[in-house]
């Protein structure tokens, strides 16, 4: 393992005084499956760009295995890139498109041949050679940027929202489908996406970023169940945030009620904010919760229910449960002490409105 | 029912204005003037006086049009490299002498390069010696290149436009420096506004006669030039309409040439 792959340091990115990168730190190791996760705008394209070559940094720089890149173009570069909007060649042919790369580096023809016919069984279109790019779907298109960034074998392939066009079926095939050829290919992927589904799916790591800030980077289980901070827990998946008190090491009280927790370490009677995932919210009869409550609102939604319940204080608790308890039903709420999150609250107000306006 | 009568006008526009005036020509250029069929008006290109002034038409109008090119293509990467709201501006900048009438424009090159003209008179203000400017063949294409130099520039520069940033940065993902980027990808793409932007501009100089009437004198005939003295001083309705068969035919031919380029050049062209 050792030193990382890829690893940018201090990159600080802004486009006409607008600062899009802050002091980015990032290091990918070789063979990872990252993805950068954040709302629209929030510099990902930007931190793409960067690591292809299509921007350079205002401050900072992009180190490629022990080597400093920053200022190579990017053809240069020993890395690829999957556009957001494919970006094919349509004046040439299929195979044409995938054999660019190959042309360039003056690759013999008859390796060219191997390599197009061993592309497109990877990405599933054999036979696709003499197609026009017109004539393709979009599934289809995004597949053949995909060989004709492979075929070049990248030590890096950066993938810019490759799924963002498709339909919700054709995402969740494609999303299989890169695991898939990663697991292949054996190369680094670096990937793009603001769907928090898609980002818990497929990495190994998963860099949550907003306003060109890194919010946390980690496991998707880590940033799944122990968010940092508000904004993450708030992007990753839909929970609770509910303001708390720390009455000591294992005992948080929300509204008036104390719940067991497993947290330890953040003080006596410190105020914190507390995650709870709608699906970790037992419903109980009134006599049995911690906190009680009255149904106000009820959706089928295939899986489980979801419902809202308002408690006296008037906080409105999303929660997911396969039992089904009708609108204005009081009810019990409980939660296992493992489910509770606890978070420090954001040092000052500003921090915290960056985090609960996206 | 209602599409049938909102396309009526349009019938009766190409009736009245095209097919019948296209009818008259082929009938004036393959009958005499007691109305007998004849090939000698077509024919009559082979006399040594027409030919000459076809292929000078044909070689100043081929010039014109790759200087054009020449001169339009890079600026039009240039207007493209500039991004919309400059680009477009200096486009517009660049169109600008086409709302001036196009007499006008040609009169003015012609009190420039006349022998006692601006351009003249300035050099022999500065005690230098006088030039032949006015009626050459580089006057014609000065003023050719000067009218038609706009027809070439918004052809290629809305294709340029046109080309997706993205496909421009996954050439360079995939090793192209800047110049296989032009020839792989630019040029290859912005062949549809370069065949266009001929045409526009092949064509009618190939037919002009009043930039050859006003910047060539009476020494240098065009075919153009032949043409219209047949209908006006000779009054040989057939003859005109003759050579301006043969003329169709030539713009038939170059277009198909251009068409066929264009086909090939699809994907194929490197
Ligand atoms: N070339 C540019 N010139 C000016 N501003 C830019 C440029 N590229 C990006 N930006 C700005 O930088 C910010 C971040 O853009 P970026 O494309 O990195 O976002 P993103 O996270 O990829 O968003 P999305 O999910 O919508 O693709 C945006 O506010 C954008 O307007
Ligand atoms: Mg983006």
């Amino acid at each position: 393992m050792g030193q990382p792959l890829i690893d940018l340091r201090n990159i600080t990115k802004s486009f006409d005084g607008t600062m899009v990168l802050d002091d980015l730190n990032l290091s990918v190791k070789e063979n990872a499956f990252v993805t950068l996760l954040g709302p629209s705008g929030c510099g990902k394209t930007t931190t793409l760009r960067i690591i292809g070559g299509f921007e350079s940094p205002d401050k900072g720089q992009v180190i490629f295995d022990g080597q400093d890149i920053t200022s190579l173009p990017p053809n240069k570069r020993q890395l690829n890139t999957v556009f957001q909007k494919y970006a094919l060649f349509n004046h040439m042919s299929i195979s044409e498109n995938i054999a660019f790369g190959l042309k360039i580096k003056n690759k013999p023809k008859a390796y060219i041949k191997d390599k197009i016919k061993y592309a497109l069984r990877l990405v599933n279109l054999d036979g696709f050679e003499n197609r026009t790019v017109s004539s393709l779907s979009g599934g289809q298109q995004q597949r053949i940027a995909i060989a004709r960034a492979i075929v070049n074998e990248p030590r890096v392939l950066l993938l810019d929202e490759p799924l963002g066009a498709l339909d919700l079926k054709l995402r969740q095939d494609m999303q299989y489908e890169l695991i898939r050829l990663k697991n292949e290919l054996g190369i680094t992927f670096i990937y793009v996406t603001h769907d928090q589904e898609e980002a818990l799916t497929m990495s190994d790591t998963i860099v949550v970023m907003n306003q060109g800030y890194i919010q946390q980077m980690g496991s998707p289980e880590n940033i799944y169940n122990e968010p940092e901070n508000a904004f993450v827990a708030d992007f990753i998946g839909e929970s609770n945030i509910v303001p708390g008190i720390m009455v000591r090491d294992e005992l948080v009280e929300i509204f008036h009620a104390k719940f067991v927790c497993v947290d330890k370490g953040f003080g006596i009677h410190k105020p914190v904010d507390v995650v709870i995932r709608p699906e970790d919210i037992d419903l109980v009869a009134p006599e049995e919760g911690t906190l009680t409550g009255i149904v106000t609102h009820l959706i089928f939604k295939g899986v489980h229910y979801e419902m809202e319940v308002t408690t006296p204080d008037g906080f409105e608790w999303l929660v997911h449960s396969t039992d089904m308890f009708p609108v204005g039903q009081e009810v019990g709420i409980h939660v296992n002490p493992f489910d509770i999150q606890i978070m420090n609250k954001p040092a000052s107000e500003d921090e915290e409105a960056v985090g609960i306006n996206e | 029912m209602s599409k049938k009568i909102l396309s009526g006008p349009y019938i009766m526009w190409m009736i009245g204005f095209i097919l019948i005036p296209l009818a008259l020509i082929v009938y004036y250029g393959l009958t005499d003037r007691s109305g007998a069929f004849t090939l000698a008006n077509v024919l009559s290109v082979t006399s040594p006086e027409h030919a000459k002034a076809l292929w000078l038409s044909l070689g100043l109008s081929f010039i014109s049009t790759v200087l054009c090119l020449i001169l339009a293509y890079p600026l039009a990467m240039v207007l493209r490299s500039r991004g919309m709201g400059q680009g477009s501006f200096i486009v517009f900048i660049f169109i600008l002498p086409m709302w001036m009438n196009f007499l006008l424009r040609t009169l003015a090159w012609q009190t420039l390069l006349e022998k006692n003209g601006v351009i003249n008179g300035i050099l022999t203000a500065l005690h230098l010696p006088n030039q032949n400017l006015i009626n050459t063949s580089g006057a014609i294409i000065l003023g050719m290149v000067y009218n038609f130099l706009p027809f070439m520039v918004l052809p290629i520069y809305n294709v340029l436009m046109k080309i997706d940033d993205n496909v421009i940065s996954a050439a360079r993902d995939l090793g192209a420096n800047s110049v296989q980027v032009l020839f792989r990808i630019l040029f290859p793409l912005s062949i549809p506004g370069i065949v266009s932007g001929i045409t526009m501009v092949f064509v009618p100089a190939l037919t002009t006669f009043v930039i050859s009437n006003l910047l060539g004198g009476s020494k240098i005939l065009l075919i153009g030039n032949v043409i219209e003295q047949e209908f006006t001083k000779g009054s040989n309705w057939n003859l005109g309409s003759g050579l301006s068969l043969v003329l169709m035919i030539f713009i038939l031919i170059s277009m198909a040439l251009i068409a066929k380029y264009d086909k090939n050049g699809e994907g194929t062209a490197f």
